[in-house]
């Protein structure tokens, strides 16, 4: 009997038992009408082939563990974001469960989010009473400041229009007349979660700065973060530079503090976010700047019609990058950067070259949303390592051309493969066709780097197996120390696993490296 | 080994009352019905009896805006009933998310080379864009099915989880199953399971095993030799391996497990099922469909039974050998035996550091009844239980296993468990990963009941062990107790402040 009182043995090492091994062995040859053993083995080395990579990349239709997710988790993400605010999705209830979920999974945080429950009888005649009862209900149990609504695609098929039916709500007296929801389309077949995100800010900005009188207050910035599993670290070491520098900013749409409430008894379902009155207030800013284009494009349209200055960044981690960002907001706030910031940076280029002999010409895969995955090239290549494959699910044509021109601009990136739109059972035939040495990503690499032995390092959403890494910063001078640390710490570690055979390989397993 | 134990029904009707009172009055209506203390225990326990005890409505719409817990359709078909089938591929039918937001995350546990010839922790899906609501996805899917074929030609068969859209937009998915199957040879299963269908995931999982019987049983021959204790486990999802601390207790008593449902399941073990002798079902509320199907169609019986905890294990394993007669029954006793002394062990051990403690439980389809007497097993009390979509005759059987004055919570609201958390302070809560994290800020000891919080598993004697230790490192971590800073601390309580 393998289980005992004194030592319990939970799943990992408890089912490698004996008993276990022969119990499953049997199982599998007396009742599962297995395939032969060689006919399995076959298959799995045909798909390691450039064969079937072509097979693999001839697909139009199916799509094999995609990297993205739908809209209106950008949405509840974005609502998020913000005082006091609940999401509120109109559709399927089941969608909120996810959503939730997905959220809580990554951040080890609470995810509130409310759902109009929508069911057959609601497909049928439209979902209007569920949004009078659901704001009614939602607007008295949870004491919100603002219910920002998004919708599921079963909402976005039927065609309900959340414009009159929240009008049609505050008649029936829902909420107050004067209660803030905005809204936003957020349908699950068009985009990913990234156009959620954008569609649920700019609703919340149109609703807050339509018809609304802009006075300009020269020199003040919005902040724009766009979707982050990392915010929580992001954010607050962006307000952290902008307050050396002394500039004058609100952030709009900032879950930091949302998604990482302590624990000291009290649980907190509303933390943080930006203030509604400073969501009114942004209108008056000179400019407007969006860390992560691909997450605002619609956003910052909207900004630029409301005549403010508007720049937009690619989530901006490494020299170069922050380089950029800090040089953009000190223009428009006429803020010199200062000494204290350069020191920062100083201290980042130092620690890459005390450490690019084991960074130069490492090889990688990148994958993950529009602008991260622009971010992670750019800072691989100011390391000395070559981007090899660049994928996002996610990716459009124009990212597509933004990633290439930027991969020309370096020798690092000469060799570099741009994938937009593929998957990662796609970046599965990249990695066994034409290999790298690490893999970056998220949670679902893991089964990237059990097929095909590729280090993975975890740096953006989500990360459901690795605890707490979104509290430390990627962004910046300090979040760049972070990434290469993490870089670095996953060479070494595979290094010294490689190398530490006793009396085999260990004559390599340096103390000093 | 019951334990004697009252609840506090004063307290926890007021409770209801309280939180029904922030409600609107339509709503404060409606969610009445689903609240309740549990009454009398000791008539509840009088076997085969209807109970009303701790009856409340159920199974009905869920209320708009008060943030249920509840998941859909979809979610009970591909995540719980046919999603484990490893050696299907299962496409999720329509946009991303479903597929990407239920991808691995049910821990349904198997054995093969994923991606090969099983694919279990995939994400297969028809990724539907704006064009495809518009002129339809039939021409899509059947180029998915051609497309897996040639990518995955070791997969025995395919399911189609239909989301949202599909219904909306008049897809014909049977159709295309029907053509496919055809040509490719193999099992095709449809599963109308859109979300929008039913009020919870309840739905999804009958939907789920109607496509059992309508699409897999005698659709082929099945060469099968059967024998005299032949069972199917069914409705044990092999979370985190407890189908298999399940199936090694069966096997030792003599029975041979022809199939399991369905985790670490294959599409040969559901075909052949009706040529076993007797169903044992664990989740009643996602499969009692199937094998009433079964008995009816093919006089095969059905037996509820319990492996939480070792009241309860040994209570079935001797109700199932009964059921074949002496040698089984031989058998079985010999089974408890070799197991008693490790539950006493485990029960020597950690009883005395849980004894007393007061637990919460809102979880999904049998759990919320059948842990009971595990927690129970180590002197701990429940105070409060309820279900996500747990039908009436769910309510029934859970009167047998609670104490009088226990609250009862159906469909509960977050609100609603907020407060009621709040009210009893239970020692440790059982639930999802919703509840987690607000239980845990209140400086309450949670536990995923769902995905056995990545741990498991808890079926079983070997299962029981592990479920006692993660219930002891739950309530007995230090953490707990780091809440409150210092300085903060009020001055009868604190040895920190000095004295004047």
């Amino acid at each position: 009997m393998p289980q005992s009182a004194e030592k319990v043995l939970d799943h990992a090492p408890l089912f490698r038992e004996p008993e276990y091994r022969k119990m499953l062995a049997e199982k599998k040859l007396n009742f599962e009408c297995p395939h032969q053993d060689q006919v399995v083995a076959d298959q799995g080395e045909f798909t390691k082939t450039w064969q079937y990579r072509e097979k693999n990349f001839a697909r139009e239709a199916l799509v094999i563990n995609p990297a993205k997710a739908c809209q209106p988790l950008g949405a509840v993400f974005a609502a998020a974001g913000f005082e006091r605010t609940m999401p509120f999705v109109h559709g399927s209830q089941g969608c909120v469960a996810y959503y939730r979920s997905h959220l809580s999974r990554h951040f080890k945080e609470p995810a509130s989010a409310v759902s109009s429950s929508m069911t057959e009888d609601a497909a049928v005649f439209g979902g209007l009473k569920n949004m009078i009862d659901g704001l009614a209900n939602t607007y008295q149990l949870y004491d919100p400041k603002m219910i920002a609504v998004s919708t599921t695609c079963m909402a976005e098929v039927i065609g309900d229009d959340l414009h009159s039916f929240i009008e049609n709500a505050k008649e029936e007296g829902s909420v107050p007349r004067d209660f803030d929801v905005p809204f936003a389309h957020t349908p699950a077949f068009v985009g990913s979660h990234v156009d959620g995100y954008d569609g649920a800010v700019k609703g919340i900005l149109e609703h807050f700065w339509k018809g609304q009188e802009r006075t300009e207050a020269l020199g003040t910035i919005n902040i724009i973060p766009g979707f982050d599993g990392f915010c929580v670290g992001n954010n607050r070491e962006l307000r952290r530079l902008l307050d050396l520098m002394g500039v004058s900013y609100t952030f709009i749409q900032d879950a930091s503090d949302q998604f990482d409430t302590p624990s000291d008894g009290e649980y907190r379902m509303y933390d943080g976010g930006t203030k509604i009155q400073d969501v009114r207030n942004a209108l008056n800013a000179e400019a407007t700047l969006s860390l992560q284009r691909y997450n605002t494009r619609k956003t910052l349209e909207f900004c630029e019609e409301a005549g403010q200055v508007t720049a937009s960044f690619h989530y901006p981690l490494g020299v170069q990058a922050t380089d950029e960002f800090l040089l953009e907001v000190s223009a428009i706030s006429g803020k010199e950067i200062p000494e204290a910031i350069r020191l920062e940076r100083g201290r980042l280029v130092d620690a890459m070259a005390d450490s690019q002999s084991w960074l130069h010409g490492k090889k990688y895969a990148i994958y993950g949303d529009p602008d991260f995955v622009y971010a992670m090239a750019r800072f691989i290549m100011e390391t000395g390592g070559e981007p090899t494959h660049c994928l996002a699910t996610n990716g459009t044509q124009a990212w597509e051309g933004e990633m290439k021109e930027l991969l020309a601009s370096s020798p690092f990136g000469k060799e570099a493969q741009v994938w937009a739109g593929k998957d990662l059972w796609a970046m599965r035939s990249l990695l066994f066709t034409e290999p790298v040495d690490l893999l970056i990503g998220n949670s679902y690499g893991k089964y990237l780097e059990r097929d095909t032995g590729t280090p993975l390092i975890r740096l953006t959403f989500p990360i459901f197996d690795r605890h707490h890494h979104h509290r430390f910063a990627l962004m910046g001078y300090q979040g760049g120390l972070r990434v290469l640390t993490s870089i670095l710490d996953k060479i070494f570690d595979k290094l010294d696993r490689d190398t530490g055979e006793t009396g085999v390989t260990d004559y390599s397993y340096d103390l000093t490296r | 080994m019951s334990l004697e134990y009252e609840n506090d029904g004063a307290l926890h009707a007021k409770l209801i009352e309280e939180v029904l009172s922030q409600y609107p009055d339509k709503a404060a209506k409606r969610r009445k019905k689903h609240l309740n203390v549990a009454k009398s225990g000791d008539e509840a326990s009088r076997e085969g009896e209807v109970l009303s005890e701790c009856d409340v409505k159920s199974n009905i719409k869920s209320i708009p805006g008060v943030m249920t817990i509840r998941g859909c359709a979809y979610a009970g078909s591909k995540g719980v009933v046919w999603g484990p089938v490893k050696d299907m591929v299962h496409i999720s039918h329509g946009p991303v998310g479903c597929g990407q937001y239920s991808w691995s995350q049910r821990r349904n546990y198997y054995v093969g080379t994923t991606g090969i010839d099983t694919f279990g922790t995939m994400q297969f899906t028809s990724d539907f864009q704006e064009k495809d609501i518009v002129f339809g996805g039939d021409k899509k899917l059947e180029q998915i099915i051609d497309e897996i074929e040639e990518l995955f030609p070791l997969n025995k068969g395919i399911t189609v989880q239909s989301e949202c859209p599909i219904g909306l937009i008049g897809d014909d998915t049977e159709a295309v199953s029907r053509k496919k199957a055809k040509e490719i040879e193999k099992t095709i299963v449809p599963v109308r399971c859109e979300g929008f269908r039913g009020v919870s995931q309840s739905l999804g999982h009958h939907i789920a095993n109607d496509a059992i019987r309508d699409w897999v049983f005698e659709k082929k021959d099945v060469a099968f030799e059967d024998g005299p204790y032949d069972v199917n486990v069914v409705g044990d999802y092999n979370i985190g391996g407890d189908a298999w601390a399940s199936r090694i207790l069966l096997e030792e008593i003599g029975l041979r497990v022809v199939g399991n449902w369905s985790g670490d399941a294959t599409l040969a073990e559901i075909e052949r099922a009706p040529k076993a002798k007797l169903n044992l079902i664990h989740c009643y509320r996602s499969m009692n469909y199937i094998c009433r199907h079964m008995e009816e169609k093919y006089g095969i019986a059905w037996m509820e039974y319990n492996f939480f905890g070792p009241s309860q294990i040994e209570a079935s394993l001797r109700k199932i050998a009964k059921h074949f007669g002496p040698e089984i029954q031989e058998k079985t006793e010999q089974v408890v035996a070799k197991y008693r002394p490790l539950v006493d062990a485990v029960i020597a051990k950690y009883r005395p550091r849980l004894e007393g403690n007061t637990v919460m439980l809102y979880v999904g389809g049998l759990r919320p009844r059948h842990v009971i007497t595990a927690y129970e097993d180590l002197g701990m009390v429940i105070v409060g239980t309820g279900y996500e979509f747990a039908h009436n005759d769910d309510y029934q059987r859970t009167a047998h296993y609670v104490k009088n004055g226990t609250l009862i919570y159906d469909d509960v609201t977050g609100y609603e468990l907020e407060k009621f958390i709040e009210g009893v302070r239970p020692n440790l809560v059982g639930s999802g990963i919703k509840e987690k994290y607000p239980v845990q800020k209140m400086g309450i000891p949670f536990r995923q009941m769902h995905s056995w919080d990545y741990s498991g598993p808890y079926h079983g004697y070997d299962g029981f062990a592990v479920f006692a230790r993660d219930v002891d490192l739950a309530i007995n971590n230090p953490v707990w107790g780091l809440f409150e800073a210092p300085w903060k601390r009020r001055p009868s309580q604190g040895r920190a402040m000095a004295a004047e």
